[in-house]
């Protein structure tokens, strides 16, 4: 069983109203001053032993930022964000090389520990030297690259994949061992002006993880990183960079969680992803970050770009994200669709709770011949919640025999809690085809006695319905991963009925 | 032992059950007929819990609980299972995962170990080859896309799964063919017992050629109007509902 799995056993214990990982640790952190400005990015740059190029690449995502307005169509609410109250650098700070386990800071380990994840991945994750050569026993390997506040702690199995000709690395470490890769890729899907926080993050990033396979290369185990957002008023900015060159394949987890506080903290990642011919990516996300109490105080504002390029022919990019936590989440996994005969895919399950806030879907922009993209989203309200889907499908000109299939489902679960749909198609090619279907539904009252009557509870009853609503897109996860997001579905929902 | 004493229920201001008295003794299964609308189906989900009733008078206890003091779940755990009028749908929810939740939730209840995949498997198989029922059954949504026929048998499914010590069939022999007749009272007949009990809510003098019930009631307009032998089933089949109200 891997890290996550293990993790989210020891979360369903918690009773209603509880955050499992609202912990801190307390280690030694070096930060850079608050707030933002051109000697922060300096900074961060000089810290990182970054080439000119880069820093030069930030300081202009910097200016383009500054001339930027946050985004406001989104229909999520909240009061205005101080950036300049807010740390941009924070790391751990580094004690070199420790030999075994008993060398490493016992708080990082305790963290860990909380976590779930288990004793060797511990060992890898803290940089215990000749920890991660040999997979544990007994379990399915998984890579994992731990981003702990901004600096990626350690890197596991690399040795392994490296067997293979694969690079899974912290962004910071590409910089600096495969720059070539980093420059020709970096911001060639997602540019630094592309919105406001990505533009932040262009600026700003500070860790994050990168990802290359090689030509025919399909990798041989499931690359995973674990985000975790940890010291006070940090913001998060990870920047991801995944590519699979032609008939390349890779499947890519991604989970979070973050400490309990009253105050909000600014999560803007931005991931881009790239295909290349025959090339094929599968990302997804169990995102659990803090959601904030049931009053809306504290909570993590997710607001993350994330988009794939199809430049290949037959390449395929296939999105999937369980989004239970965050106080607001405003993210659209996006596919642009530029190789013929390439295939887009976004499988979306989005819980608002209590106050929680979500303005979510994607983008599918067909330019190739015979591209095709399925969207399914399944969203559900409790609580207070909101839950907006809003997608775009977009079919340029020459994208001949182009298909979208979209279906877009709500459940609500209350009176008090919201679900809107907002489908944009803008289709310019007459042979394309689009379909679109949304339904909107309550769980019956006749579901909840049936089940109650062949014995279970009412809250068990209430997430086999909503696990049962989201099923199509829960089958999309590697297994282990569907264990644990079934298991956050119920617990994101407690206290949502009686 | 079930005992329902004056039992008065309305739903939406309107009065269902006007007095039910009832008892069905440890180890006996007893028959409740009635014409559509008489309130069958409303006493059986009273006796089991479901909102939106309000009781406006009497008692009901099983083995000296009371029952309308109890959480549906809670009802479910001490050994009432309700075979449903109409199964319910739950899309996307597997069967086996509905069939061993449901198991595995009233185990707990009862201090016993829950079943494992493989355990659960076992036993559902050998349960389903004795009703007949092809093994995909488990793999599909719960009653989605079943034929009424099916829904029926999934339901008796349940039954010998959860092992009730207090089983209420709600004209669970409607839409059954003659085979599946069969094998539906067989199973019923295969929980026979000392420690089981039953209430038989049916149309047709036919299932009790099956299930022969200790004793048969007639529930007319919200009350127990007579009460008999098998004979008595076989009156009504002859002679209509018309005979009793002139009684
Ligand atoms: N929600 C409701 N609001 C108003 N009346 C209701 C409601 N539910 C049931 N009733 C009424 O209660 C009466 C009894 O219904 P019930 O379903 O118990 O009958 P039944 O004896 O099971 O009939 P059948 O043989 O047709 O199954 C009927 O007149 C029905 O219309
Ligand atoms: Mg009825």
């Amino acid at each position: 069983m891997p890290a996550v799995t293990e993790t989210i056993d020891t979360v369903a214990a918690v009773t209603s109203g509880t955050y499992k990982y609202g912990f801190e640790t307390e280690i030694e952190m070096e930060f850079a001053p608050k707030g933002l400005n051109e000697d922060i990015v300096r900074f961060i740059s000089a810290k990182k032993n970054e080439p000119d190029w880069l820093l030069a690449w930030r300081l202009k995502a910097f200016a383009m930022w500054k001339t930027m307005e946050e985004p406001h169509w989104p229909a999520v609410s909240y009061p205005q964000i101080d950036y300049q109250d807010a740390y941009y650098y924070a790391a751990p700070v580094k004690k070199q090389g420790p030999r075994s386990l008993d060398e490493v800071d016992p708080e990082l380990l305790r963290t860990y520990e909380k976590l779930g994840i288990p004793l060797k991945e511990q060992a890898i994750l803290a940089g215990v030297e000749g920890a991660g050569e040999s997979p544990a026993e007994g379990r399915m390997p998984i890579a994992v690259d731990a981003v702990f506040d901004s600096v990626s702690v350690a890197t596991s199995y690399k040795e392994r994949l490296g067997k293979e000709g694969i690079i899974f690395c912290s962004i910071s470490e590409a910089v600096q061992e495969h720059p070539e890769l980093v420059r020709q890729y970096l911001g060639s899907v997602v540019p630094q002006g592309d919105n406001f926080f990505a533009a932040l993050n262009s600026a700003v990033f500070t860790d994050g993880s990168f990802v290359y396979i090689p030509k025919g290369v399909r990798c041989p185990m499931e690359l995973s990183t674990y985000f975790r957002i940890n010291a006070k008023s940090t913001g998060q900015f990870e920047r991801t960079l995944i590519i699979a060159d032609e008939g390349a394949t890779v499947s890519y987890l991604e989970g979070c969680t973050a400490p309990m506080r009253d105050e909000n903290q600014l999560h803007a990642a931005v991931v881009e992803l790239v295909a290349l011919d025959d090339a094929s990516i599968k990302y997804s996300t169990v995102q659990n970050w803090y959601p904030g109490d049931e009053n809306g105080v504290g909570g993590i504002y997710n607001f993350v770009t994330k988009r794939g390029a199809c430049r290949g022919k037959r390449s395929k990019i296939s999105w999937t994200q369980v989004e239970t936590g965050s106080s607001i989440t405003w993210k659209y996994p996006s596919c642009i669709l530029q190789g013929d005969d390439s295939v887009g895919e976004f499988y979306s399950v989005a819980i608002t709770n209590n106050r929680q806030q979500a303005d979510t879907g994607t983008k599918m922009i067909h330019i190739g011949r015979n591209t095709r993209s399925t969207i399914v989203s399944k969203g559900i309200s409790a609580g207070k919640g909101q839950n907006t889907y809003r997608g775009l499908v977009k079919i340029l000109p020459k994208a001949s025999g182009a298909r979208n299939f979209t279906q877009c489902d709500s459940l609500l679960i209350g009176d008090q809690c919201g679900a809107h749909t907002v489908p944009y198609i803008e289709n310019r090619c007459i042979s394309a085809k689009v379909e679109h279907e949304a339904t909107t539904s309550r769980i019956a009252e006749d579901q909840l006695f049936y089940c109650r009557q062949r014995g279970l509870s009412e809250e068990d009853a209430v997430g086999l319905i909503v696990n049962g609503f989201c099923r199509e897109v829960l089958k999309e996860l590697p297994m282990e991963f569907a264990v644990e997001a079934q298991k956050l579905l119920q617990i994101s929902l407690e206290g949502s009925v009686g | 032992m079930l005992k329902i004493e004056g039992l008065r229920a309305e739903i939406e201001g309107k009065e269902i059950l006007k007095g039910i008295d009832l008892e069905v003794p440890t180890g006996e299964i007893h028959a409740i007929m009635g014409p559509n609308g008489s309130g069958k189906s409303t006493l059986s989900y009273v006796l089991s819990g479901r909102e939106g009733y309000e009781i406006t008078g009497g008692s009901a206890t099983f083995n000296g609980q009371d029952l309308l003091a109890m959480e549906p779940e809670e009802r479910a755990a001490t050994g009432l299972f309700l075979a449903f009028q109409y199964p319910v749908e739950l899309p996307g929810v597997g069967n086996a995962n509905f069939l061993r939740t449901a198991l595995n939730a009233q185990r707990r209840a009862k201090g016993e170990s829950e079943l494992d995949a493989m355990q659960f498997l076992k036993l559902a198989r050998e349960r389903m080859r004795a009703l007949s029922m092809p093994e995909d059954m488990l793999k599909r949504g719960v009653n989605v896309g079943f034929s009424g026929g099916e829904k029926k048998r999934n339901e008796v499914l349940q039954m010998a799964l959860l092992k009730p010590s207090l089983a209420i069939l709600d004209e669970t022999d409607s839409g059954l063919d003659i085979d599946a007749l069969k094998i539906v009272a067989d199973g019923v007949n295969a929980m026979r017992g000392p420690d089981f009990s039953s209430l038989v809510i049916t149309h047709y003098q036919r299932l009790l050629d099956y299930i022969v019930p200790d004793r048969v009631h007639v529930l007319m307009q919200g009350r127990i109007v007579q009460s008999g032998g098998p004979e008595l089933a076989k009156q009504l089949e002859a002679s209509g509902y018309a005979s009793v109200e002139a009684a």
